[in-house]
């Protein structure tokens, strides 16, 4: 068989797996969101206990792999009495990941709005919930884009990952496939152009992202 | 005899083991107008900073319209809507358009109406004639206009006193002017109790009622500001007019 029939005919295959990443990923990346933007607000609020119990989170979620953690999730929980399916751990494990690097993000934005703006806003009396809510998020969330922007391609990116737990995502498809017909050029030729499709668009819709906040933000 | 706005006793700052401020006393009345003077690094900045709790302060006692501060963030915040402070860097808002940025105060802290605060804010706006910029942002604007902004800024909220920390240091010489004049204005013409921080001899000398001298963290000397220029007390002033060039 020709390359090209060889291609045809993994296309349908090559689609589902294309679905699954981009859904797992969705999924993923609003969630670390969610997670991140929680973590943030209870570091940035100085939170007694769910603070700490935060920080501990993004500490442990940052300096562990995310195979070490899909592995926990998939084969250590169900020891526990947790039996998750292959796609919920991933989804899991994704938004585990990905919690703690989204608050980074924000945290690094709320800790870049300038002091003096800080204390220019106490100055006029705002309470420490006013001066959140009109000088420190504003500015912050336009400058966390710029790391919220690398944190959603890589955890797309991580997506891949997910092969060891066998979800059907499109690195595993490739594997799968190339494992079963060993044609390993034609296979790895898809699973790239299957995440440059999803990968290239999005990285220049938020380059243009970061350059309009950026814009629309500085020059104080 | 005139009311006064703020007492100082005996207040005593430390950054950690560094003493930076020794045994602050003075007072201020209202109408008056007190320049802060010194040599860089004397505390000026500093002192002014503790007059509206940016700064914490280890021991002594602020007194702001005869009732002693007990020195918390929430009173502090309560306090620092009848004290407006303008800072060397603006800061002006970006995220915000100048009439926004000015209505922060009055209409969130103060819970003026929309229309009023606007009314009274376009008035100054107007005295300071930047009224056409009102929905600029700050980035359109050059440094002494923002600076200017800034001053509007602190008036909204009708304060008691205004506190002025080196406003100009980082204006272009052109735009000095523009500035320190409208500051001789609040106090001719508004008679404004203010606090002044300032390295324009000339302006300090043609505005201040009194001259706090600073050195060290120690206020050296408290003199009529007609008196400080032309005769000072201690040979450090002396010595510090002399190296001024004005």
């Amino acid at each position: 068989m020709s390359s090209w029939q060889i291609i045809q005919q993994s296309l349908p295959l090559f689609e589902k797996g294309f679905v699954l990443t981009l859904w797992l990923s969705l999924i993923g990346i609003i969630g670390s969101i969610i997670v991140g933007l929680i973590c943030s607000l209870l570091k940035y609020f100085q939170v007694p206990v769910l603070g700490k119990i935060a920080a501990i989170y993004v500490e442990i979620s940052r300096n562990t792999p995310l195979l070490v953690q899909l592995f926990f999730l998939y084969y250590a929980f169900p020891v526990f009495g947790f039996k998750l399916n292959a796609e919920m751990c991933g989804i899991v494990g994704l938004i585990f990941l990905g919690g703690s690097y989204m608050a980074e993000g924000f945290n690094g934005g709320f800790d870049g709005v300038s002091k003096t703006q800080v204390e220019t806003g106490k100055a006029i009396g705002l309470s420490r919930l006013q001066l959140a809510r009109y000088v420190v998020f504003p500015q912050g969330f336009t400058l966390s884009v710029p790391a919220l922007a690398a944190n959603m391609i890589f955890l797309i990116k991580e997506t891949s990952i997910f092969t060891v737990i066998a979800i059907p995502e499109l690195t595993n498809t490739a594997l799968d496939l190339i494992g079963m017909y060993y044609r390993s050029n034609e296979y790895l030729f898809m699973l790239v152009v299957g995440y440059a499709i999803i990968l290239i668009p999005l990285s220049i819709i938020l380059t243009i992202l970061e350059k309009r906040v950026r814009y629309g933000s500085f020059g104080n | 005899m005139a009311k006064e706005i703020v007492k100082v006793e005996h207040l005593e700052k430390f950054y950690q083991k560094r003493h930076v401020l020794h045994d602050i006393n003075f007072s201020v009345n209202e109408g008056e107008v007190v320049a802060l003077l010194g040599p860089s690094g004397s505390g000026k900045s500093t002192l002014i900073r503790c007059l509206n709790g940016l700064e914490p302060y280890q021991q002594g006692e602020v007194t702001f319209n005869g009732e002693k501060i007990v020195p918390t963030e929430k009173n502090w915040q309560k306090i620092r809507q009848k004290i407006g402070m303008v800072f060397q860097s603006y800061d002006l808002f970006p995220n915000l358009t100048v009439l926004d940025n000015i209505l922060l105060g009055p209409v969130k802290v103060q819970h003026q109406s929309k229309e009023a605060a606007t009314a009274s804010a376009e008035k100054l706006l107007d005295q300071v004639g930047l009224r056409e910029y009102e929905n600029a942002y700050p980035r359109q604007l050059s440094g002494g206009q923002k600076q200017r902004i800034a001053i509007v800024r602190a008036l909204a909220l009708n304060p008691e006193l205004m506190l002025f920390d080196e406003v100009t240091a980082s204006l272009d010489p052109e735009m000095v002017r523009g500035v320190l004049n409208i500051i001789s204005n609040l106090a001719q013409d508004s008679n404004m109790t203010m606090i002044v921080v300032t390295h324009e001899m000339n302006f300090a000398q043609q505005i201040a009622d009194r001259v706090l001298f600073l050195e060290d963290g120690k206020i050296l000397e408290q003199t009529k500001g007609s008196q400080f220029f032309e005769q000072p007390q201690t040979d450090r002033a002396k010595a510090f007019l002399d190296s001024m060039d004005f």
